[in-house]
């Protein structure tokens, strides 16, 4: 994972509470076997309608997306945190985000800003206002702005180091191995195995 | 103070917690499906790592099976991912239950059916709707492809602990009311954002009195209510549902486990964050009208008046008018099939209502069971005959239309009664529309042609 500690980039806006993970990246792009390639069929269905906000020629190359509450629920697809880093995005502000969503979102590097719903709207406002307006997001200070908007986020400390530090969290808990071979010493043998 | 059920399976999984830092978890069972493993195993094998324990892990093939023509008929990327899946599971010697196996089916459907749920165990799976095992008593939920990577790895996710939140339900359940309108009523009570941050306990006397399969059915539907876990406390129906399954406890070890089992309930004193609850007499037959889980109208009333944006838009994508009538909503198609709805129960309801009737001449009905094995008790029962010669196409096993990853599809503006748990724009096929509905409701939409409630079908 890339470490993240800022991000300065065009903010994009889509007005739209309870947007599921089947409109981030529909399942006829679940397919694939890699993790990357998935940044052109982003919002593919809502694309193809015509007139989508994103595809606007000011919001292009956006690297930060402000939207509604609940943010990427339904499924646990780790391609929709994955189609928003391949098409650019960095980071994602909003209200409130699905739990799973948010929990792909840190293990992929993908930052989700939790902000209250006001502050949401003025940044929707001020970037449909002024369309290809740059919003910094700074994960060290935990701080956000553009324009004369400025706001602080809270996050998850131990989430905030991984990023910050691009931490593969695998290797970390490798390191706990004999911590885990001692639970497994104490597990009941009738347990369920597999075979 | 007394524990609830969750913080009592919690912190016995917990392997390592450090201040500030989320627990680190174990995992008492993985299951993999083809759709969101392969990039995990792919990390796993660059960074040279193998799978802790791959007798806790077990994998199968549903999300894109073909569900009908075998194989042979899963189109190139379908049998890459398929392929994939194989070859993964033979480098790491997990138990695979692919095509053609007679173990084979909705990876929701197969845990619970070999035994393999159980009570107090921890489970995750790369897929949301790993909440229908917690059904058993155990803590499960749906993990991303990060996760799944971690877990083969290590056996362990680090996790924050969630809070709890009860759901009672109290009372006898009205005629023709099934465990999928409690989920609708409970989902339609606190929003589809109402449980996030939360697992739920679903507590009462019509939660008692479900069968399992009913349960799981509540369960299932967790997530669509914003919670990625929720949780039955195992009694007596649990037991007598696991006792001489493939992978349940025998002997000395039955006992074990069930004393083991017996610890699990919340103590009468424990507290919960947050209570909802829910008058069994007031639950009715729902339909979704909208595009998410939460949007849901009983079958006598007619489309709200939107209140909100969202509702606007949703209303504009399932082409409805305020005002209209539920019941005089004509449907194209009938999926009768999911994770959610398609276990023998479910099968048998919808038989009984379909017997002796066709399917109306406008509509398209298929059944698709959840598992190579409730096919063949399907079948054995008779239940394929009373569904063919209705008129329904009966299918091989597999997630199908729930989600559409395979052929089976819904076409632009088509309008399907399905007793799936999603309704999003687009999920069971670009441009169809989703209503979502309980089985016994599902088979009487196929044969009327349009919503109707099934108390007064005859
Ligand atoms: S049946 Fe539907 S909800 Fe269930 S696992 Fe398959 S795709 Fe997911």
């Amino acid at each position: 994972m890339d470490p993240f500690t800022r991000v300065t980039g065009v903010l994009a806006p889509l007005d739209r509470a309870d947007i599921d993970t089947d409109q981030i990246i529909p399942k006829q792009f679940l397919k694939r076997i890699e993790r990357s390639g998935y940044g052109p069929f982003l919002f593919y269905d809502w694309r193809r309608q015509g007139d989508f906000i994103l595809d606007r020629p000011e919001y292009r190359g956006a690297q930060v997306l402000v939207t509604g509450a609940n943010f990427g629920c339904g499924s646990s697809r780790e391609h929709a945190p994955w189609s928003l880093l391949d098409a650019g995005f960095r980071a994602v502000i909003a209200p409130s985000f699905a739990d799973i969503f948010k929990s792909n979102s840190f293990r992929c590097g993908l930052l989700p800003v939790e902000l209250p719903d006001e502050a949401v709207r003025q940044l929707i406002e001020l970037a449909l206002q002024e369309p290809g307006m740059e919003i910094t997001v700074d994960l060290e200070r935990q701080r956000v702005a553009a324009g004369g908007f400025e706001a602080s986020f809270a996050l998850d400390p131990f989430f905030r180091e991984c990023l910050l530090n691009g931490w593969d969290e695998v290797a970390l808990t490798l390191r706990q191995d004999a911590a885990i071979a001692r639970y497994e010493a104490t597990r009941p043998g009738w347990l369920p195995i597999s075979r | 103070m007394g524990r609830t059920m969750a913080a009592k399976i919690w912190e016995d999984h917990v392997v390592a917690a450090h201040e500030g830092e989320p627990d680190l978890l174990y995992v008492d069972l993985h299951l993999v499906h083809e759709v969101t493993s392969p990039q995990a195993f792919e990390s796993l094998r660059l960074s040279n790592r193998r799978v802790r324990r791959p007798d806790l892990t077990v994998a199968t093939m549903d999300h894109d099976v073909p569900t009908r023509g075998g194989r042979a008929a899963a189109d190139e990327i379908a049998e890459r991912q398929m392929s994939a899946l194989e070859e993964n599971c033979r480098r790491e010697g997990i138990a695979l239950f692919g095509m053609g196996s007679s173990r084979q089916g909705i990876v929701h459907v197969i845990g619970p059916e070999l035994g393999l749920s159980q009570p107090g165990l921890l489970i995750v799976c790369g897929d949301s709707h790993t909440s229908t095992h917690g059904a058993f008593g155990a803590l499960a939920f749906g993990i991303g492809t990060s996760e799944v990577e971690h877990v083969l790895a290590t056996q362990c996710l680090r996790q924050r602990r969630p809070k709890v939140m009860a759901v009672t339900v109290e009372g006898e359940l009205p005629l023709g009311v099934t465990a999928k309108d409690v989920a609708l009523g409970i989902i339609g009570r606190i929003g589809v954002e109402g449980g996030r941050g939360h697992v739920i306990e679903y507590r009462g006397s019509t939660i008692r009195a479900l069968s399992m399969e009913g349960r799981m059915t509540v369960c299932n539907m967790t997530i669509e209510g914003g919670a990625r876990a929720g949780m039955i406390a195992p009694d007596e129906t649990t037991f007598t549902y696991l006792k001489g399954r493939e992978h349940a406890p025998r002997g000395a070890q039955w006992e074990q486990a069930l004393s083991r089992w017996g610890t699990l309930p919340t103590d009468a004193d424990a507290r919960f964050d947050a209570e909802v609850s829910i008058d069994a007499a007031q639950l009715e037959p729902y339909v979704t009208w909208g595009t998410n889980p939460g949007q849901s109208v009983p079958v006598t009333s007619r489309v709200p008046a939107p209140r909100t944006e969202t509702d606007e838009r949703a209303l504009r994508y399932m082409a409805l008018e305020p005002g209209t009538a539920i019941e005089s909503i004509p449907i194209d198609r009938v999926f009768i099939g999911s994770c959610t709805n398609a276990r023998l129960e479910d099968l048998r309801i919808a038989a009984s209502v379909v017997r002796g009737h066709s399917v109306h001449p406008k509509v398209r009905a298929m059944v698709v069971p959840g598992s190579a094995s409730v096919k063949r008790q399907a079948e054995s029962e008779g239940l394929d005959a009373i569904f063919r010669e209705a008129g329904f196409e009966w299918r091989d096993a597999g997630c199908s239309m729930c989600l559409g990853m395979n052929a089976d599809i819904l076409g632009p503006g088509e309008r399907c009664a399905s007793t799936s748990n999603r309704n999003f724009e687009g999920r069971q096929g670009s441009g169809g529309r989703t209503h979502l509905v309980s089985p016994p409701m599902a088979a009487a939409a196929a044969i009327a042609g349009h919503l109707i409630d099934v108390r007064a079908f005859s």
